[in-house]
């Protein structure tokens, strides 16, 4: 049969004008209850799942950046994988913000419709990677940390937040796994790798005191949030282990400051957001309807 | 309500091609990325109800980002207008997560017809934290093509969210395997 155009003959094999994944992307929440608990502020709750979708969103991103550059297939094909774990998280965190602020608004309004300093990622996520060390460093830092996180979470007084963290959970232990293992094998590896691993987690480290800061949401957020202080313990526990089997030493390093008293949580980024972002956004920005 | 369900029946009834239920229809529907199996095998059809108000289907997801989500929403929404039911409504579940171990016997071993090594059972969790696994983890799964039980792992993460990427000493093929969750 003869086609004026290839998407004519693809969309003809599907008998419907779909012809490949990834167009008119759905609601991810669609059929889920996603009433706010009674005593529950909607719109604390809204910033809540707004910071937890945030990190997961922007950490993404960095990892997408990946794509071509990993030193292995395998390594590609991992990274890829957890970055579209993460943006999983993301879209399903985004989508209960619209539904909790009450506004209705779909994810891509947050994702692609925000400025930076209403993004409330830690800047941690956002920080960008010079090489595979700091990658495997970061992401072994984030995962940690947030797996402790989203194991609380499971018992939220939020049922959807628990869902989302129930799901979470199980792709956040490959993704601590895969990053723990090469910190290992990097670190108990060459002069050069362990002394670029020592190097990731100079730089990385400034930033782990923020994940720690609990915001005034999640202290307001009695019993729907978890309180990020508690999982430092854990956080500790588990980084002592990696480095301990990597040859390496926890970092002394002091942590880095926010800008007039704020820092990722309340919208105040690193220079490298703005270039982020802008890469994130400007597709949708300059075609806002467009679909594909 | 009693009688609107009963007008439905008849008009199935009446109508050739109706006669199956809408379960029997939603099991035929296939996984878009996993095609030998259906969407029933791998455990992501949760629940199909008929009432008057029309057909309700409910999936869940098997990983958070996949993006094979829209797709069975389709296919499904498809496949039961196609054997009459004009009102389907697909809706997502999130809890309980999805897990390998719904996987049916039938799945598994089109899996394994596939080449594709079905997953062993899902690690079970306490409620304390999960341990960190410092060396990739000793997984007994037999090389699907020649059936040698020492197979080694490759990389935790395949093609699609739920496969791993393994090899066989033996045969010297590489293999995808459904990973544990």
């Amino acid at each position: 049969m003869a086609f004026d155009n290839a998407y004519e003959a693809l969309a003809d094999a599907h008998d419907d004008a779909r012809w490949a994944f990834g167009t008119g992307f759905d609601n991810p929440l669609s059929g889920v209850d996603t009433t706010v608990p009674s005593g529950v502020d909607g719109e604390d709750l809204a910033q809540y799942c707004l910071m937890l979708g945030d990190d997961a969103l922007v950490l993404s991103h960095r990892l997408q950046q990946w794509c071509t550059r990993a030193p292995e297939l395998e390594d590609e094909v991992a990274i890829a994988n957890i970055g579209l774990d993460l943006l999983g998280q993301a879209r399903l965190l985004l989508a209960r913000t619209g539904r909790a602020d009450g506004s209705g608004r779909g994810e891509d309004h947050y994702a692609y419709f925000r400025g930076e300093h209403e993004f409330r990622n830690v800047r941690l996520a956002e920080r960008e990677h010079a090489d595979f060390a700091q990658l495997v460093a970061t992401v072994l830092v984030l995962t940690t940390w947030r797996l402790a996180v989203f194991q609380r979470l499971q018992a939220s007084a939020d049922p959807v937040l628990a869902a989302i963290a129930q799901k979470g959970v199980n792709e956040l232990t490959y993704h601590r796994d895969y990053a723990a293992q090469w910190v290992v094998r990097l670190g108990d590896g060459t002069e050069t790798s362990h002394a670029r691993t020592v190097a990731a987690f100079d730089e990385v480290w400034p930033l782990v005191a923020e994940l720690f800061e609990p915001h005034d949401v999640e202290r307001r957020l009695d019993g729907v949030a978890v309180d990020p202080a508690e999982v430092r313990a854990e956080f500790d526990d588990v980084l002592a282990q990696v480095l301990s089997a990597a040859t390496l030493e926890t970092p002394v390093v002091p942590a880095k400051a926010g800008v007039a008293g704020g820092k990722g949580r309340n919208g105040r980024h690193t220079e490298q957001m703005g270039y982020l972002l802008a890469e994130l956004q400007s597709v949708a920005r300059a075609y806002p309807e467009a679909t594909w | 309500m009693v009688t609107a369900r009963t007008d439905e029946t008849d008009e199935k009834a009446a109508t050739p091609g109706t006669a199956v239920t809408a379960r029997e229809v939603a099991e035929t529907v296939t996984d878009p990325e996993l095609p030998m199996l259906t969407l029933a095998d791998l455990g992501v059809l949760r629940e199909v109800t008929e009432s008057a108000d029309g057909v309700t289907v409910s999936i869940t997801p098997t990983y958070s980002g996949c993006p094979a989500m829209d797709t069975m929403r389709d296919d499904l929404v498809h496949a039961l207008r196609r054997a009459g039911f004009e009102r389907v409504e697909v809706r997502t579940v999130l809890q309980p997560p999805w897990s390998t171990d719904w996987i049916t016997e039938r799945g598994r071993r089109r899996l394994a017809e596939a080449g594709i090594a079905p997953p062993g059972a899902a690690p079970q969790r306490g409620g304390g934290p999960v341990p960190v696994q410092l060396v990739p983890p000793q997984r007994r799964v037999s090389c699907p093509q020649c059936g040698a039980v020492d197979t080694e792992a490759v990389s935790e993460f395949g093609p699609t969210a739920c496969k791993a990427l393994r090899r066989c000493p033996a045969c010297a093929e590489p293999f995808e395997h459904v990973k544990e969750i």
